[in-house]
């Protein structure tokens, strides 16, 4: 610390906000008699260009080396107070918000009181200011590119936007062909088109794109860096690659739920029971005998192993409803005298067509029936569906010749891997979880890495594009930028106390920290770093220190608190 | 009498219902009887419950406890009806064959209408430790495999498989009392606790690392609802199954026999033992052994649990038992084989009243392996 702190004090009105709880000239004038306050005043609205302009005058005019603004949440005005010191000549840094609205005048209703805690607030702002120091704003450069890992559609469609923007696109899929599960389909609900019409077109154009570089039968072995600057190694075969990108979208998809795991259904006993990735490759093939011949009989099941917590899917799998509307369809139009029935909880029919879709399948002679399947064993050569018909409020032995499960999707068995990989969170379903559902539903809590379709949960193919494109765009902004902003109070560590335990690279949740190989100490990569404090907090030998929040800072404002 | 539906429909977690029918669909007593489990909560949560005196259909649920393991909201239809069927035990509107049973075990520890000083006469002639000085092993044998004359066979039996793999075991003798897990289903709450508050101290006094029960219904309430300490509760299939495969029992004997096996329901969909009787049988020299097509968790419950001992239920035309014995016999197995004692007497009536005594024959698995010991 300087031995002179020279502090503003600014308290802001927010119209009759604040001022109409917090008597606001008492407030001041305790401010002003606080140790390092060189100046204190009160103005209507302080966010206000005049309300700036004061911060601004008073830090060239008075040499101001601190300020400390009292009135709302930090989360809304704090830069703009900032960027008000900064253009006074004074580091962004050093500016230390006291909230006396939401913590103060907006939840209390006795005056004095009010203007007593507006006071303490204050004062530990003012405590911890003479301690602040500057940080510097930095920005890094960014390697052009992105890597997309997973060849279906997301991937598909991600890479060819970022190459079409003229970055270079790197796409890892495991398997030995591009497509993904929707290459599994045989047409697409509602309008019934041909998937053969559209998927090999698309993967065509991605083989043939001079800025798209395929990795067919492989999988990312590593992720090192941070936005910007991604270090990518993908293993092929034997061969390894290290890429080198600015940006990652993980489109990885889902696993299909496997029905052996309802033992209810008997699926795995009887022929007669298939799933509707089986019923899409025999409607491909025009193969719909079971035992030699035509069903007479077909049932479908729906909610087969989704909104179900005996298997851990409490979710809806959001495509089950219209993919068995399209199958019964095809059936009941491919073998008109056939019984063709949808036993069902709720028929969800959200996208765009799905209704009209839904209805189609009706008036086409698709009968919908309500009621959860329990159970199926033999009866004869057929099987029996023991399900209550809710509406009948009977249950009943419904036979089939054919019976179609509605299986839904789940999180890929090595989602785990993928997730550790680049330390991603997930969500209670176990699918990725998005940085904010509404706000920011394709990006990630790592900077830099993006989510496309139903790696982040169940979605249709419409929808699985709309965020694969969502998630090109995103990777796009720092590609095109060319500069990416870092934090700046990020954590450093003090070698002469740093033992090397290592607890601050198991904690941290953005893997910043690292050992040393040479020196055994460890050492913060500040671009990494998002200064949550993790490190610091668990340092036996206060080694860590979290700058803008140091100990000296913090317990100068609890003890201004306190005493 | 007035039911306060809203604190059921609380006290239950009834509201995770979506009323999507699955438990009422895999009810085996559904297509048979009026009970319709589902529509029964649906009543409760909009406060419509009819007058329960009325309902005699609820005497009709096994607890099987299918619905509840269905469930795909984790709701627990059966527990509705235990407790509509408490309503009726406070209410005194109750069976008389249930106030039977339960007169006879509040004041003779069994449900059977036998004296507490006949308890341990089955083992007449057996010298068996009485586990109160401390055993390894207790082998808690329930009532009817202790009173019962044709379940006591399967306790003797497995008396002697414990002696012959050398295993330090002991019984409760007439101390032994019943488990409740019946008790607690017919909705007989206080009873059930009474005998929880005697029965766990008792069995801890013991200071067994394991009890082996004869009965999947012992086990049952005593694995979920006494929270013993100390002790590892096991079905006898499981301690076989594991003395076999150790090698700590061996047989000297051929049995030639087709046999299929019947998974009990508080032993298969309840508490997940299917692998364990079945190693037992395929271990036997001289077994075939073949499945029914409705098998482990798609098993049709014989009838027995929940009370159905005592109480008949309505429409006793069609007992579930009659369809199963059918299908034993339709596999060609002459011996029907199960691990229950409840199964064991429902399932070897059932044989007989539809006369297919000729061709199969019901036997407990430990039937099968005092044979071949």
């Amino acid at each position: 610390m300087e031995s002179q702190p020279r502090i503003g004090v600014y308290i802001c009105h927010c119209g009759t906000n604040i001022a109409a709880t917090v008597d606001v000239e008492a407030v001041r004038e305790f401010a002003s008699r606080l140790p390092g306050v060189v100046v204190a005043r009160n103005y209507t609205y302080m966010c206000s260009e005049p309300g700036q302009g004061l911060i601004k005058q008073d830090c060239e005019e008075q040499g101001l080396k601190r300020v400390v603004v009292a009135s709302c949440s930090p989360r809304m005005h704090e830069p703009t107070f900032q960027k008000a010191a900064q253009s006074g000549g004074v580091n962004p840094y050093r500016v230390e918000m006291a909230n006396i609205r939401e913590q103060c005048s907006w939840v209390h209703k006795d005056r004095t009181e009010a203007t007593e805690k507006a006071k303490s607030l204050i004062a530990s702002a003012v405590a911890k200011a003479t301690w602040l120091e500057p940080l510097e704003k930095r920005e890094v450069g960014v390697t052009p590119g992105a890597v997309v890992i997973g060849g279906g559609v997301a991937g598909l469609v991600a890479a060819l936007d970022v190459a079409d923007a003229g970055f270079p696109a790197y796409l890892v899929e495991q398997s030995d062909h591009l497509g993904g599960r929707v290459a599994d389909l045989d047409r697409t609900f509602p309008e019934m088109e041909p998937v053969a019409d559209w998927l090999p077109q698309l993967v065509e154009r991605v083989q043939s794109h001079q800025k798209i570089t395929v990795f067919l039968n492989s999988e990312v072995e590593s992720v090192d860096g941070f936005v910007g600057n991604f270090k990518v190694k993908v293993s092929q075969l034997s061969a390894s690659s290290d890429l080198k990108v600015g940006a990652i979208v993980i489109a990885t998809g889902y696993d299909v739920f496997d029905p052996q795991r309802k033992p209810e259904f008997g699926y795995g006993h009887y022929p007669q029971i298939v799933t509707t990735l089986e019923m899409e490759k025999r409607l491909a093939e025009g193969d719909l005998t079971i035992n030699g011949k035509m069903p007479k009989d077909i049932a479908f099941i729906k909610c087969v192993g989704s909104r179900d917590v005996q298997v851990g899917n409490p979710y809806c799998s959001r495509v089950c409803c219209m993919v068995s509307a399209k199958q019964a369809r095809l059936l009941k139009e491919q073998l008109p005298d056939s019984r063709v029935s949808v036993f069902y909880i709720d028929v969800r029919t959200f996208g765009k067509r799905g209704e009209e879709f839904y209805d189609e399948a009706r008036q086409a002679g698709v009968l919908y029936r309500r009621g959860n399947v329990s159970e199926i064993y033999k009866k004869g050569d057929r099987v029996a569906l023991r399900v209550e018909d809710t509406f009948l409020r009977r249950t009943i032995e419904h036979e089939a010749d054919l019976v179609v499960l509605a299986v839904g999707m789940q999180a890929r068995d090595d989602v785990e891997d993928i997730a550790a990989l680049l330390k991603l969170p997930r969500s209670a379903d176990g699918f990725f979880l998005e940085a904010h559902p509404k706000l920011r539903p394709v990006d990630t809590a790592v900077d830099g890495v993006f989510l496309a379709g139903c790696c982040q949960g169940p979605k249709d193919i419409p929808d699985t594009i709309a965020q694969a494109k969502a998630a090109a765009s995103s990777s796009l902004i720092p590609l095109l930028r060319g500069t990416v902003p870092v934090e700046s109070a990020t954590a450093i560590v003090d070698a002469e106390l740093c033992a090397g335990c290592g607890m601050c690279v198991d904690v941290c949740p953005f893997g910043a920290p690292a050992l040393d190989p040479l020196f055994g100490v460890s050492v913060v990569n500040a671009v990494l770093c998002k200064g949550c404090g993790t490190c610091a907090a668990i340092c036996p030998s206060k080694a860590m220190r979290l700058q803008h929040f140091t100990p000296e800072q913090i317990l100068a404002q609890v003890d201004a608190l306190v005493w | 009498m007035q039911v306060d539906t809203q604190e059921l429909a609380e006290r239950l977690s009834l509201f995770g219902c979506i009323q999507c029918g699955k438990c009422a669909g895999g009810c085996p007593v559904s297509m048979k009887t009026t009970l319709d489990v589902r529509f029964l909560i649906y009543e409760a949560l909009i406060g419509q419950l009819p007058d329960p005196t009325h309902m005699e259909e609820l005497w009709d649920c096994t607890c099987c406890f299918t619905c509840v393991e269905r469930c795909p909201k984790d709701v627990k239809p059966a527990e509705l009806i235990i407790g509509l069927r408490s309503l009726l035990v406070e209410n005194g509107t109750i069976p008389k064959t249930v106030t039977d049973a339960l007169q006879g075990i509040f004041r003779q520890g069994n449900p059977l209408g036998f004296a507490r000083e006949q308890r341990a006469d089955w083992a007449d002639g057996l010298n068996i430790k009485a586990a109160q000085e401390g055993c390894e092993l207790l082998y808690f044998v329930g009532c009817t495999p202790a009173y019962d004359l044709r379940v006591q066979p399967v306790s003797r039996a497995l008396a002697r498989t414990f002696q012959a793999a050398g295993l330090d075991y002991g019984t409760l003798g007439i101390e032994e009392s019943c488990c409740g897990n019946e008790v607690r289903r017919v909705g007989e709450q206080g009873l059930f606790e009474m005998l929880v508050e005697e029965g766990k101290p008792l069995i801890e006094s013991t200071h067994a690392k394991r009890m082996v029960t004869t009965s999947p219904h012992c086990m049952n309430t005593f694995k979920k609802e006494y929270g013993l300490s100390g002790v590892e509760v096991m079905h006898y299939t499981q301690l076989v199954a594991q003395l076999i495969a150790d090698k700590n029992l061996e047989f000297s004997k051929k049995v030639e026999k087709k046999v299929t096996y019947h998974d009990p329901c508080f032993l298969g969909k309840q508490n997940h033992i299917f692998d364990e009787p079945r190693a037992i049988l395929q271990s036997i020299p001289g077994v075939k052994f073949v499945e029914m097509d409705r098998s482990r968790e798609r098993s049709l419950c014989c009838e027995g649990g929940g009370g159905r001992m005592w109480v008949e239920g309505t429409n006793m035309e069609e007992r579930l038992a009659f369809q199963r014995v059918h299908q034993a016999a339709d596999t060609g197995a002459q011996v029907l084989a199960v691990a229950c004692p409840f199964c064991l007497l429902t399932l070897e009536d059932a044989v007989k009243v539809q006369k297919l005594d000729d061709r199969l024959q019901v036997m407990d698995i430990m039937e099968l392996v005092n044979l071949a010991l």
